[in-house]
């Protein structure tokens, strides 16, 4: 399964160098990746189906827990299908609705990131990889809101979604930690062994509070809703693949993967509930009267966000069921609505909802698939909608009998909202009279109204064979949820009975607000007053608060003296020393067991001192760093003496070019000036011997106490043996802590790159003047 | 500054110090030495020539850029850090060949790595010190 994550990232990697070559009509090949995909996951089907869970482990970063363990459950498998075969339909469309972009290579780059990562979510067992890619989707969601690079709004859009949802990221990395913790391992499947743990612990309401934080954040769920309509800035295809079908399903995937987990306390239950159930309300409502088609939609799949949230926390078996189901359904009416949205978008320049109408004539196909979508949406019979709705009926009727009412009621007003969201997208623009504007009017290449046309198509399919999704997929994605077996039949037929007729009703009703044309009542002051209702007047509040205090906070400390930066430095670094003093409590020296002074020793610190005075009292600079590198010469001479032969070079090589550096530079500084006042003078002398001072006093505090950890015996016992080296100090450089060498060398270049780029900039605009 | 004497002895001394360097990043898994120090004494072979000959003609002894040195440097030590991941081992296992090399001694991954930051010092050091010393003139 590695193979399935790598691939798109290795194609995206690709694309950087030879990304000029696909620009034109061959992107359309990048859709291969996709399709490939997609079949290996319908091989796995039968596999799958028949209740095995698929495990593929690499070891990573085994030391602490984490590595690249993916597991393929139904679940997995109901996510992974919809990645890759929606993404396979989103990826040809794109192809022409993006023909002749500039940055189409750079698009097509984002995509198969963003598709690889919300693979590697989904398949992954170990709660830090599934954070890893949780984020990685954020960024990419970032990239691709934000491609219309060149307008302020998608870039603001941009900004929020990544904000809200990285934001949402910070605690669900809190949560899964805290989660691992308890649970002793960030193994998902050991996880799922020790939820009993989990829910007793002391942590669980916190870890449930920030889990969900996460889950909310990403699938925009009331208050956080607001970045979703802010994303439709995207590119049509991407609303469509990630903001409806997929990316923002995570955080459902999310709350589906962790019910066994945390689930089936009150506290998940009624938190799922009440958030779950206002959200669909109020976007079923708000979704109503927004005149722009991709706002229509925005709500209409914030509500349904709210639907699948919402039957996560009714937690019965039917309601898995039914959030199994409808998380398909929705993905099959959504997508094809976004496309078709975007088709009349490309083809007649607008997407106003009071403008459009009669484009059946000129775009028939367009028309059907969009009608076919609509209907699904309605939830009409012989639909895969309609076997959806039908399910989320019957889990609220059968729940516990006093709310049962309440919460059909809630469900059946949020579908009427629904139905007329998805007639209003599917049917306005394309029934009614025909409007002369759009007159030269075509259909688009068939790469743009197939791909909505199969995925409406499959609506009808399912709805026809509901079993045959039941069986092969739901079923298993059931067991995935609940980790017990539930047998799964879907009919089209239940017999005349309640859920049939309140199925009808919402029909009925849907279809008469979508006459009364809501998106009329705009200007009504209730409707204004549904918009705001929205907490982004807060957030854009505690932006300006954040942005106020970087500012204040940046001009302090950030202040471009690199004099004032090393004195904040030396002196955050001597309150921590003094602090671990003062911890460590007293300690005495125990002056016998130190070396006897020798006459080396003196004469060194001699040059020493004498050095030190020269630098302090010279009035040029070039003494001054003259000065200095004796100091490091004698230092280099002391480790000589106490046998520390590595240090000692590398001392001295460094000294020689940072001499070398600051003679360089010297060039560029203004003649040596004395402007040091005494205060400030007495000011560095204290800062500058307090730290000698409590360095000193933390080398002898560490000799009292040679013995309490054994590292340096550890090292040098497993050198030669471990690391098949005598030399103790590079062993531990290059194998030990490796990691650290890595991560300094990568610090070193990019000092370097910085100080190339920047002198390289200053030298080409002054070669402008 | 222009010495001839400085400029002759460089010519020579360039090549020694180089091979210098190299001594020492091979000898560092067994005595004092190290790709670090290494690239710090390859480096200074490098600025000494261009004290002497001036920046110029020692970059035209490197012929590329030292900046191309900063991503080779750094892709060798992160393959040999990741090679053995493709073997199934955890991330910077250090992978040895069976036996002993005649001069290097015991080879490994870990040897790369410190090829790896030998290069990349002296990418870095030369990249710094070049690119002021060319702003200064």
């Amino acid at each position: 399964m590695l193979f399935t994550v790598s691939l798109g990232l290795i194609a995206a990697c690709l694309l950087v160098p030879f990304g000029k070559y696909l620009k034109n009509s061959k992107s359309i090949l990048l859709a291969l990746i996709p399709v490939v995909l997609f079949l290996y996951f319908v091989q796995r089907i039968p596999d799958v189906a028949s209740g095995r869970v698929l495990f593929e482990n690499t070891n990573w970063v085994p030391a602490l827990g984490i590595n690249l363990s993916f597991r393929l459950d139904g679940l997995s498998l109901l996510f992974a299908l919809l990645i890759t075969g929606i993404g396979s339909l989103i990826f040809v469309y794109a192809s022409s609705y993006l023909k002749g972009d500039k940055f189409l290579d750079r698009f097509f780059g984002y995509l198969l990131l963003f598709m690889s990562a919300m693979l590697g979510l989904v398949l992954s067992n170990n709660v830090i990889v599934l954070f890893i890619f949780w984020e990685l989707t954020s960024i990419s969601s970032f990239f691709l809101i934000g491609f219309n690079n060149d307008n302020a709004e998608s870039r603001k859009s941009a900004l929020t979604a990544l904000a809200i949802t990285g934001l949402g990221g910070f605690f669900l990395l809190v949560g899964l930690i805290l989660a691992g913790n308890v649970a002793g391992s960030y193994s998902i499947g050991d996880m799922l062994s020790q939820a009993s743990v989990i829910k007793q612990s002391e942590y669980y309401p916190l870890i449930v509070v920030f889990v969900l934080l996460g889950a909310f954040t990403k699938s925009a769920q009331y208050p956080f809703h607001f970045w979703l309509p802010g994303a439709m800035k995207a590119p049509t295809p991407v609303s469509a693949y990630l903001h409806s079908a997929t990316m923002v399903k995570a955080g459902i995937f999310l709350m589906a993967r962790f019910t066994p987990i945390l689930g089936g306390t009150p506290l998940w239950q009624y938190t799922l509930m009440a958030f779950g159930g206002f959200t669909m309300l109020y976007a079923a409502s708000v979704s109503l009267f927004k005149k722009d088609m991709k706002g229509v939609l925005a709500y209409s799949t914030i509500s349904a966000l709210g639907i699948l949230t919402f039957l996560l926390g009714l937690g019965t078996h039917e309601a898995i069921i039914a959030a199994t189901v409808f998380i398909v359904a929705h993905a099959l009416y959504k997508a094809p609505l976004f496309l078709i949205t975007g088709i009349v978008d490309h083809e007649t320049g607008t997407r106003d909802l009071s403008r459009l109408s009669g484009l059946r004539k000129v775009m028939l196909p367009v028309a059907i698939a969009g009608g076919l979508a609509a209907l699904s949406s309605a939830g009409l019979p012989l639909t895969f909608g309609f076997i959806g709705k039908d399910l989320i009926y019957e889990s609220t009727l059968h729940f516990t009998a006093n709310w049962a009412w309440y919460l059909t009621a809630l469900a059946v007003v949020t579908n009427i909202g629904l139905v007329a969201a998805g007639f209003l997208v599917g049917f306005k623009p394309f029934f009614g009279k025909e409007r002369e504007e759009f007159g030269h009017v075509h259909l688009p290449s068939h790469l743009m109204w197939v791909p909505p046309l199969i995925l409406a198509g499959l609506g009808l399919f399912f709805g026809l064979l509901p079993d045959l999704a039941g069986k092969f997929i739901s079923e298993a994605a059931v067991k995935g949820i609940l980790q017990t077996y539930v047998p799964v039949e879907l009919k089209i037929w239940h017999g005349f009975n309640t859920v049939l007729i309140l199925s009808l009703i919402t029909l009925a009703v849907g279809a008469l607000v979508y006459f009364t044309n809501p998106t009329k009542l705009q200007k009504n002051k209730a409707v204004e007053w549904l918009e705001y209702l929205r907490p982004q007047f807060f957030f854009t509040k505690l932006f300006f608060w954040v942005k106020r205090f970087a500012t204040i906070y940046t001009n302090y400390f950030h202040n471009g003296y690199l004099r004032s930066y090393l004195i904040k430095i030396i002196i955050f670094a001597e309150i921590l020393l003094i602090y671990e003093l003062l911890r460590g409590g007293p300690f005495s020296i125990d002056f016998s067991r130190l070396s006897p002074i020798s006459f080396y020793d003196v004469a060194i610190v001699g040059i020493l001192i004498g050095a030190l005075y020269k630098t302090l009292k010279t009035s040029s600079r070039l003494t001054a760093v003259v000065s200095m590198s004796v100091i490091g010469y004698a230092i280099c001479l002391i480790f000589v003496i106490y046998s520390a032969p590595d240090l000692a070079m590398t001392q001295f090589t460094i000294d020689t070019l940072t001499s070398v550096l600051f003679v360089l530079v010297l060039y560029r500084l203004p003649p040596f000036l004395k402007f040091r006042i005494t205060k400030v003078m007495i000011r560095d002398g204290v800062v500058s011997v307090l730290f000698g001072v409590l360095l000193g006093a933390i080398c002898l505090r560490v000799l009292q106490e040679p013995t309490r950890y054994n590292i340096s015996d550890f090292y040098a016992k497993y050198a030669y043996t471990l690391g098949k080296g005598k030399n103790v100090v590079n062993v531990i450089l290059v194998d030990f802590r490796g990691f650290d060498t890595m991560f300094e060398i990568v610090v070193l270049s990019v000092a370097a790159i910085g100080v190339y780029s920047l002198l390289k900039l200053r030298l080409k605009s002054s070669e402008k003047e | 500054m222009r010495s001839t004497i400085l400029k002759t002895a460089s010519q020579y001394l360039l090549p020694i110090l180089l091979l210098f360097s190299f001594f020492l990043l091979i000898r560092g898994h067994y005595s004092p030495g190290g790709g670090f120090v290494g690239g710090l004494v390859a480096s200074i072979a490098f600025v000494l020539h261009s004290f002497a000959n001036g920046v110029e003609n020692t970059m035209k002894i490197i012929r590329y850029k030292p900046l191309s040195l900063i991503p080779i440097g750094l892709g060798l030590a992160a393959v040999s850090m990741f090679a053995p991941v493709f073997i199934g081992k955890p991330v910077m296992t250090s992978l040895w060949i069976p036996g002993q090399i005649p001069v290097f001694g015991n080879v490994g991954t870990t040897l790369f790595f410190d090829m790896g930051v030998y290069v990349l010092v002296v990418g870095v050091v030369l990249t710094i010190l070049f690119t002021i010393s060319l702003f200064s003139e």
